[in-house]
């Protein structure tokens, strides 16, 4: 595999920044933010998770450095999730029966 | 590699549409039942599979680099990570054993606040339980109703995280394979793929707990 070697710092670097995110999500769930945006809570918490992927893709996993290819398979993987989701919670939400 | 892992975001994203329309649907319930799992256990956990991720990362550049006794310590350290989450995760499971959290015949949501001596209950802990099992139970119109529904918060966390531990184990397994050919001096700067993909599916299944740990753990913490 021709590759790019990434550096312990970085990784050092990116675990600190993880953890620091993780003190943060834990933080902002003890603060009541659905006082000023319902739903704001579960907001910053899935914002805070997928910056978290985001660099555990990237560097972790070497994302930032490989092929178009490769990276074009993790879009698609991702893609076909949002439509998953987006096709199946838009149809719950737009039909006319009472959910509770 | 990748393709696998885009198969394996499908598996779990089925699981986590399922817990969105269930927490919207049930939200206070959700809230409440989310509560009653350890904060300090799932953050531990956060912090040492988000450190293994750091070892992976490490033994896979210690194999690109040709440092042989470097890749196995790393692996090693890994692999002991691994086995301290899912460590850490029976211990949960068994806490929800004896509070009668685990859904089917025995699932009681009442337990605790019945036998509160069993669930390590008292003074301010038990009063703020028994405030909101007593709301909930209003708000979901009796307490048939209430067990029915907190039900589904706890399947959907055993399942969850039960499906996660599942590829931890797995994982394990491919860590353990790892280290005997490591040992082996299998693994050079010029051959050292097994390592890599190996790596990227554990960094896969950190990813998976990086949702799961705000989702079932922090849900109004406030």
């Amino acid at each position: 595999m021709s590759e790019h070697i990434v550096s312990p710092k970085l990784y050092l670097l990116i675990f600190v920044v993880l953890m620091v995110l993780t003190g943060t999500t834990v933080y902002a769930a003890t603060v009541d933010l659905n006082h000023y945006y319902r739903g704001l809570n579960v907001i910053v918490a899935l914002v805070i998770a997928t910056c978290k992927a985001l660099l555990v893709v990237l560097f972790f996993m070497h994302a930032y450095y490989s092929s178009k290819r490769t990276q074009l398979i993790i879009v698609a993987g991702v893609f076909w999730l949002a439509i998953m989701l987006s096709l199946t919670l838009g149809d719950y939400a737009s039909r006319s029966w009472d959910v509770h | 590699m990748w393709i696998f892992l885009s198969t394996e975001i499908l598996f779990f994203g089925g699981l986590f549409l399922t817990y969105t329309i269930n927490r919207h649907t049930y939200a206070l319930i959700f809230a409440d039942a989310s509560r009653s799992l350890d904060l300090k256990l799932g953050g531990f956990n956060t912090v040492v599979l988000i450190g293994s991720s750091l070892t992976m990362a490490m033994s896979v550049w210690s194999a690109q680099l040709g440092k042989k006794k470097l890749v196995t310590t790393f692996l090693i350290l890994t692999l002991l990570l691994g086995c301290v989450f899912l460590g850490v995760k029976a211990i949960e499971y068994h806490d929800k054993y004896v509070e009668h959290h685990i859904p089917g015949a025995s699932f009681d949501i009442y337990y605790c606040l019945n036998n509160p001596s069993a669930c390590n209950l008292s003074g301010k802990a038990l009063e703020d339980e028994t405030k909101e099992i007593n709301q909930a139970t209003e708000h979901e119109g009796g307490q048939q109703a209430l067990n029915a529904h907190s039900q589904l918060f706890f399947s959907l966390y055993f399942g969850m995280t039960g499906l996660h531990a599942l590829h931890m184990v797995i994982g394990a397994g491919l860590l353990v394979w790892l280290i005997k050919q490591s040992i082996a001096g299998r693994f050079t700067a010029q051959y050292n793929t097994p390592v890599e993909n190996v790596g990227l599916y554990w960094h896969f299944v950190d990813i998976v707990w990086i949702y799961l740990f705000p989702l079932l753990y922090l849900i109004d913490r406030h």
